[in-house]
C-alpha cells in the first residue's frame, strides 16, 4: 500500500518528450504530481474501497476482463459487488460463467441482479428501461408513466434529446450504489464496478450528469443530476480506471484520457491497468542465439519455433518500451497483468487474474 | 479472388467492426492498396490515430480531404499510381459546418450554434458522430471527385447506430415530437392532440420545465434546417443502399469482437446491404505445427541448448493455444458470415505506425487468397 500518498493518477508532463521553455530540467524529478493539498489530505481510500468504479479505456484492450476480474477481488474481500455493463450484450456474465442471461429472472421491465457467485453479482443496464424505471420512479400513477413510457412522442424526444441515454444509465449505476435503493425490495451493494464504454463515450458519460445540472437549472433531473454528479466528483467515493495494452496506440489514449478527464471533470485516473502483457521469455542474448542458429538447417516446425520466439521477443521489446513510456508519465506505477495463451478467458482466469490484482491493488 | 478483385466498381468501401480489431489501419492500408493500383482515394478517419497520421505527413489534424505528398510515400518506398487522400472528421466542427450550410440566415445559425444544448451537448450526443460521419460521406461522394472512399467508422458500441442514424433523424424530423415543440404557442398548450399534450405535461413535470424549454429553443432552431437535414438523411440512405457501396467487416479473432462482427453481419443482412468481405486483423498462423512441444526442444536442443530449446518449444507451444483459437474463430466467421474466402491478416510483432508498417498490412490485404505462402 501506498503509505500517505493519494492513489490519484498524476499525468508527468515533460519527463522525456519535451521541456517547456524556461522549466528547468530538475523540476520535474520532485515527483508525481497529485492533488496541491496532498500533504494535509486524509489519503484516499483503496478503489476497490470506494462505492463506484468505473471502468474504461480504448477499445478492445479488455475492459470486460478486467471488470469481471476486479469484481472476483473485491467480493473476495468480502464487499457485496455488482458489475455492471451498459448494454444487454452479457458479455460480463459470460465471462464470469453465467449461463447467459437465464440465471435470475426478468419480465423484461425491471433489471436483473444476477447473482453469479458468493457476494458477485452482474447487471446489464439499458438505457430504455433505465428511462422507464426512472419514469416510474418519480411518477406515483403508473398509468401516468406507462403512457409516458410507450409514447412514440416521448420516444423520440429522449432519444433525440443529447445526452439523456448517458445521464440515465448514470443514474442506475447511482441507484445501485445507494445504502438506500431505490427499486423495491433491492440490498445496496458495497460496491458498484462499471464496465464503461470506451475512452471518449466514457468520458462523455462521466461528465453526462454534470453537464445535465448545469442545462437544465431546475427541476428533478437537474436534482438527480447534481447528486450523481456530486458522487462521481467525489474521489473519495468513486475511482477511475484505465485498462490499457502495452501498444502504442491505447497507451497514447490513456494518456489522452487522463487529459480529457482533467479537463473534463477536474480529476484524474485512480490507476492504470495494463492488460496482456507479454512474457519475456527471451533475452537479447537468446535472440542473437536464435538468429546465428540458422532456420534452414533445421527441419520445419523447429524453425518455424524459432521464428515464433524471435516474433515474439520482437512484440515483447516493443511492448515493454510502451509500458516504460506508460511509467514515466503516470503515477502510481501501472499495475500490469499477462498476456492469457487461453482460447476464451473464463471463471478460471478471472480467479488467477484476481489472484494477480490481489497482491498489486 | 483478391480483395481488388472484389471490390471492383465499388465507390465507397464502409469499414465496420467492433473498437481494437485496428479499423483504422485497415481502412488505411486499403485506401493505400486501392491507389497504388491506379485510384484517387480518399480515407475518412474518425479516430486521430496520430503517429499514422504523423507518417503520413499530415500533422494537422483537418475536416478536408488532404493529399498525402507522393514524396512522403516514394521516401517510404512507396509508389503510387493514384492518389491516396487522408481526412480527420471532426464530427462536432461537421455538425456546425452543416448547421451553418443548411441555416436560411446567419442569425438562424448563430441561434443554434449558441444554443445551450447544442452547445454543451451536442459533441456527447450519441449518433451524433455516426450521422456527421455519414453525412460528410454524402457530400464528399456528391462531389465526385474521388474513385473510391473508404471510411472507418467511428468506434460505436453499437454498429447499428451508425446505420439507423438517417433513419432515426430521418423519423424524427418528420414526427409529430418535433411538430409539438415547434408549435408556436408553447408546449403543452393547445396541441396536436390530448395523448400529446399530456406527454409533454408529464415529461415537464419529470425534466424540470428549464430543460424542456431549453430543448424546444434547440428544436425550434433547427426547425429551418429541417428540409436540409431531410434530404440529406434521405440521400444518405440511397447511398448506403447504392450498389456501388460495399460494407467491409473487420474482426480480430478473440471472442467479443467475433460475436459483434456476426451480429453485425446480420444486421446488415436485415437491412438488404452488401457484405462485401471479412477481413480477420491479427490473426497467428503458425505454432507447433503438427509435432508436440517435447518433439520441438529435442530438434533445437543440438543448436540451441537445453533451457533455451525448451523456452522455444513452450513459447511455440503457448503461440499454438492461439493459433487454435483464431482458425476456430476465422472458421465460424465464414460459415456465419457466408464468406469462404475471409481477408486474413497476420499478427505482427510490433504497432503499425508508420509507413512500413500500412505497406506491410496492405501487402496482407491484398495478397491472393489462394497462395499458400501469403
Amino acid at each position: 500500500m501506498g503509505g500517505k500518498k493519494p492513489y490519484a493518477v498524476g499525468i508527468r508532463r515533460g519527463v522525456d518528450d519535451s521541456f517547456t521553455a524556461g522549466a528547468e530540467p530538475g523540476a520535474c524529478e520532485a515527483g508525481p504530481v497529485t492533488d496541491a493539498d496532498a500533504e494535509t489530505a486524509e489519503p484516499l481510500p483503496a478503489p476497490l474501497d470506494r462505492g463506484l468504479v468505473f471502468v474504461t479505456g480504448k477499445g478492445g484492450v479488455g475492459k470486460t476482463t478486467v471488470a469481471a476480474a476486479l469484481g472476483v477481488l473485491a467480493a473476495r474481500r468480502g464487499r457485496r459487488t455488482i458489475v455492471a455493463e451498459l448494454a444487454r450484450r452479457d458479455d460480463v456474465g459470460r465471462v464470469l460463467g453465467s449461463a447467459g442471461g437465464e440465471v435470475g429472472a426478468s419480465d423484461g421491465s425491471v433489471f436483473a441482479e444476477i447473482e453469479i457467485a458468493d457476494g458477485l453479482h452482474v447487471i446489464s443496464i439499458d438505457p430504455e428501461l433505465a428511462m422507464e424505471e426512472y419514469l416510474l420512479d418519480q411518477l406515483p400513477v403508473r398509468s401516468l408513466a406507462g403512457l409516458l413510457a410507450s409514447s412514440r412522442t416521448f420516444g423520440y424526444l429522449a432519444a433525440a434529446t443529447p445526452g439523456l441515454s448517458e445521464l440515465l444509465a448514470m443514474g442506475k449505476v447511482w441507484e445501485l450504489a445507494q445504502p438506500t435503493r431505490r427499486t423495491p425490495g433491492s440490498q445496496p451493494y458495497d460496491v458498484v464496478i462499471v464496465d464503461a464504454p470506451a475512452t471518449g463515450h466514457g468520458v462523455a458519460l462521466l461528465q453526462a450528469p454534470s453537464t445535465f445540472a448545469a442545462a437544465a437549472s431546475v427541476g428533478p433531473i437537474a436534482r438527480q443530476a447534481r447528486t450523481i454528479a456530486a458522487m462521481i466528483d467525489d474521489p473519495s467515493r468513486s475511482a477511475i480506471i484505465a485498462v490499457t495494452n502495452p501498444s502504442e496506440a491505447a497507451v497514447t489514449e490513456t494518456l489522452e484520457l487522463a487529459d480529457l478527464l482533467a479537463a473534463g471533470l477536474g480529476r484524474g485516473l485512480d490507476r492504470v491497468i495494463v492488460n496482456g502483457l507479454a512474457p519475456r521469455r527471451f533475452s537479447t542474448a537468446d535472440d542473437v542465439l536464435l538468429a546465428a542458429a540458422g532456420l534452414d538447417r533445421h527441419e520445419r516446425s523447429a524453425a518455424v519455433a524459432m521464428r515464433i520466439a524471435r516474433h515474439e521477443h520482437r512484440r515483447s521489446v516493443g511492448q515493454q518500451r510502451q509500458l516504460a513510456r506508460l511509467r514515466r508519465h503516470v503515477t502510481p506505477s501501472p499495475v500490469t497483468l499477462p498476456q492469457l495463451f487461453v482460447a476464451t478467458p473464463g471463471p478460471v482466469e478471472m480467479t488467477s487474474l484476481a489472484d494477480l490484482l490481489e497482491r498489486r491493488l | 479472388m483478391t480483395l481488388h478483385d472484389r471490390l471492383g466498381a465499388t465507390s465507397m468501401c464502409i469499414c465496420v467492426g467492433s473498437g481494437g480489431v485496428g479499423k483504422t489501419t485497415v481502412s488505411a492500408a486499403l485506401a493505400l492498396g486501392l491507389a497504388r493500383r491506379g485510384q484517387k482515394v480518399a480515407v475518412v478517419t474518425i479516430d486521430p490515430a496520430r503517429r499514422l497520421a504523423t507518417s503520413l505527413g499530415l500533422q494537422e489534424l483537418d475536416n478536408e480531404p488532404r493529399l498525402v505528398d507522393p514524396a512522403i510515400l516514394r521516401a517510404g518506398g512507396i509508389e503510387l499510381e493514384g492518389e491516396l487522400w487522408a481526412m480527420m472528421l471532426d464530427a462536432k466542427r461537421t455538425f456546425d459546418d452543416l448547421i451553418l450550410r443548411l441555416a436560411p440566415d446567419p442569425e438562424a445559425a448563430e441561434e443554434v450554434l449558441s444554443n445551450r444544448i447544442y452547445r454543451e451537448l451536442s459533441s456527447a450526443v450519441a449518433g451524433s458522430q455516426e450521422f456527421t460521419a455519414i453525412a460528410k460521406l454524402y457530400d464528399l461522394h456528391r462531389e465526385g471527385s474521388f474513385d473510391t472512399i473508404v471510411l472507418d467508422t467511428p468506434p460505436s458500441r453499437n454498429a447499428l447506430d451508425f446505420l439507423e442514424a438517417p433513419r432515426r433523424l430521418t423519423q424524427f424530423f418528420e414526427g409529430r415530437a418535433l411538430k409539438v415543440l415547434l408549435a408556436p404557442t408553447g408546449l403543452a398548450a393547445r396541441v396536436v392532440g390530448r395523448g400529446t399534450g399530456a406527454v409533454f405535461a408529464i415529461l415537464s413535470r419529470v425534466t424540470g420545465v428549464d430543460l424542456v424549454a431549453d430543448l424546444s429553443v434547440f428544436f425550434r432552431s433547427l426547425a429551418g434546417l429541417i428540409d436540409g437535414f431531410r434530404e440529406r438523411a434521405l440521400g444518405v440512405q440511397a447511398l448506403l443502399a447504392d450498389p456501388a457501396t460495399t460494407f467491409l467487416i473487420v474482426s480480430s479473432p478473440e471472442r467479443a469482437p467475433t460475436e459483434e462482427a456476426i451480429f453485425f453481419a446480420s444486421q446488415l443482412a436485415a437491412a438488404e446491404l452488401p457484405l462485401g468481405g471479412l477481413i480477420v486483423n491479427r490473426v497467428h498462423r503458425r505454432g507447433l505445427g503438427e509435432r508436440t512441444p517435447a518433439a520441438i526442444a529435442d530438434a533445437l536442443r543440438d543448436s540451441l541448448g537445453d533451457r533455451l530449446a525448451a523456452r522455444v518449444a513452450a513459447n511455440a507451444a503457448d503461440v499454438d493455444v492461439l493459433v487454435r483459437r483464431d482458425r476456430q474463430a476465422i472458421a465460424r466467421l465464414s460459415e456465419a458470415l457466408g464468406e469462404s474466402a475471409p481477408v486474413i491478416v497476420g499478427h505482427l510483432d510490433h504497432d503499425v505506425s508508420d509507413l512500413a508498417g500500412l505497406a506491410e498490412i496492405e501487402a496482407q490485404l491484398f495478397a491472393d487468397p489462394t497462395d499458400p505462402d501469403g
